[in-house]
């Protein structure tokens, strides 16, 4: 086949044809349905057919931006959002300390470096429903080997997910064990990036390692670190599966501590069947991660170093 | 001179050792709990190691239905994902890289920007698409949503770019098909990317909770993090049980990890957007 074969929408159909379904099934036309579902006070209960006069029934059941309102005049949903945001600023800064130490080690050449990058990385193949039983046994306030190691030098450990105010804590320590090594991956790449030369001419200047961190490994990284602290904040603002698993005894733990938007979201859903409020609970989150990555994105400029 | 430099090393290696130590102690807890018996979970002050290790949980888990089908879901699942995967990605990326046509770039930015979608606005029209489709409650809803990987396509269309059209010239003048080069020249090439994507992937559907959780509705279709987390509402306290099956969820995975080292440590970092 000539160039002149590889050219034309006719040719390039075909290939594009299994995705291009893909996307139109399980991405286009599932944000129209949601759209469309937002502004429905759709229960769940009654069978909806996509084919056979969905728009009919959004229009029968239209509430306009009723559920929207309905959701900011709750006070439920500023609860979720601020343990969200509790969330975040808990994680967040420990998360990226340990992941750039990890990161560091790895890099660095000494013996041992890829063993050590083996063990950070465990934690990441494990599903979020194993790492989530495996810290609620490690978290159990009586037979948990936490609590029991604390009563070792003298300390009486919290009850951990049953407490108001430790359960988060406790999430957020569960997912800093998962998350390590993923975003120490992506530190790596960054690190691995960085021109050899520049440690080179530093250390001919002398510099010492500290230096040399601050003014080189630092604002050369700087652009991973700002992908890094995005990346893993819109992942935190969806919150989800460990709390569902850590925290499945009453209503999002104790006294509703560790209530979060997606976990809102799936039960509105699924189990207190509001569909139509679900769906426009789900796009104010969407809204707040845009929000937010925008506000991130125009920060970026104050201290990431691009003119490398 | 020297010890100063033993020091660093000795350094280096006591914080790797700790950050190891914190990432790995929950997997030995895991390991201990699950070779104990009902009786030893429950003692104060704690058995570090079971003093009469045995296998009694592993025995019991297996024994409850629903166990070993769920295990044999999710390897049709995960093998379902990856094969849909590859095969839709890696011919979209072949005509993204290989195939002019009208709007080309355009197409390819939309599906650029639709991984900036969150999978907390899908999973509900999802259901209702997955309903009209009569596929709730079946494997092939877990599957079919894997034919549209954008980050694959993206990671093998930068793959693909690197591979001179010549090589496309020179097939067709041996009389091979555009389909057959992509077939016998392209896909092999891209040996490395499709390791990679494969096992992020795999990662992925092997480990996945929200779509499941939605979607399968009977015990009989659920995959094995589905049923660990029915379990662990079923056996609130009997985490020999629990920890035994979270041991076998990981343990694929693992082994999978260990022997695609050299694919992890090249292609990984592409794949830096969950879902």
């Amino acid at each position: 086949m000539s160039i002149q074969g590889r050219r034309g929408i006719r040719v390039a159909l075909p290939y594009l044809l299994p995705s291009l379904l893909g996307a139109l099934l399980f991405a286009i036309l599932p944000i129209i349905i949601s759209l469309l579902l937002s502004v429905t006070n759709w229960s769940g209960m009654s069978r909806v057919r996509l084919t056979d006069g969905f728009l009919k029934f959004v229009a029968e059941n239209f509430v306009g931006l009723e559920n929207t309102k309905a959701i900011l005049g709750d006070g439920e949903f500023w609860r979720a959002l601020s343990h969200n945001l509790y969330f975040i600023v808990l994680y967040l800064p420990l998360m990226l300390a340990l992941s750039m130490t990890a990161a560091l080690i790895i890099n660095a050449p000494n013996r041992g470096a890829n063993l050590y990058r083996v063990v950070y990385y465990l934690p990441v193949l494990t599903s979020w429903v194993a790492g989530s039983l495996i810290w609620k046994w490690l978290l159990s306030p009586v037979y948990g080997p936490i609590n029991n190691a604390l009563a070792i030098i003298g300390i009486e450990g919290p009850l951990w997910l049953q407490s108001e105010v430790w359960a988060m804590p406790s999430i957020v320590l569960a997912s800093i064990w998962k998350d390590m090594g993923f975003y120490a991956m992506i530190l790596l790449g960054g690190l691995k990036s960085i021109n050899v030369e520049y440690y080179e001419a530093a250390r001919i200047d002398g510099a010492s390692k500290a230096q040399v961190f601050a003014r080189i490994t630092l604002p050369l990284l700087s652009s991973v670190l700002f992908y890094v602290s995005m990346l893993s904040m819109i992942n935190a603002f969806q919150l989800f599966p460990q709390v569902m698993v850590m925290t499945k005894e009453g209503n999002a733990g104790p006294n509703g501590a560790t209530m979060v938007m997606v976990e809102r979201i799936y039960k509105y859903a699924f189990r207190y069947g509001k569909m139509g409020y679900a769906a426009a609970y789900s796009w104010i989150l969407f809204v707040i991660i845009m929000a937010f990555t925008y506000i991130q994105k125009r920060g970026e400029r104050r201290w990431v170093n691009y003119d490398v | 001179m020297m010890s100063r430099i033993h020091a660093k090393v000795f350094l280096y290696h006591l914080l790797a050792i700790v950050l190891g130590i914190l990432a790995i102690i929950p997997f030995l807890w895991m390991i201990s709990t699950s070779l104990k018996s009902g009786g030893a979970l429950l003692v104060v002050p704690i058995e570090w190691f079971p003093k009469e290790p045995t296998i009694q949980a592993y025995e019991k888990l297996f024994a409850l239905t629903g166990m070993l089908r769920s295990i044999g879901n999710s390897l049709v699942v995960t093998a379902g994902a990856v094969l849909v995967a590859l095969f839709s990605s890696s011919m979209a990326a072949f005509a993204f890289s290989k195939i002019r046509f009208k709007g080309s770039g355009f197409l390819f930015m939309l599906f650029i920007a639709s991984m900036m979608l969150p999978s907390h606005v899908l999973f509900i029209p999802l259901y209702l698409i997955m309903n009209d489709l009569h596929l709730v409650d079946t494997l092939f809803a877990l599957i079919l949503p894997y034919t549209f990987k954008a980050f694959a396509v993206f990671m093998l269309r930068q793959q693909m770019m690197n591979i001179p059209d010549a090589y496309l010239d020179a097939a067709a003048i041996d009389g091979a098909s555009l389909f057959r080069s992509f077939i016998t020249i392209f896909l092999p090439l891209c040996k490395t990317a499709l390791a990679t994507l494969a096992i992020i992937i795999a990662m992925d559907a092997w480990n996945d909770y929200l779509l499941p959780l939605v979607l399968m509705t009977s015990p009989k279709n659920y995959t094995l993090p589905i049923i660990l987390n029915a379990l662990s509402g079923q056996f609130k306290t009997a985490y020999d049980l629990l920890m035994a099956g979270s041991l076998i969820s990981v343990v694929p995975l693992l082994i999978i990890y260990i022997g695609a080292q050299r694919y992890f440590a090249s292609g990984l970092q592409i794949g830096g957007v969950k879902g």
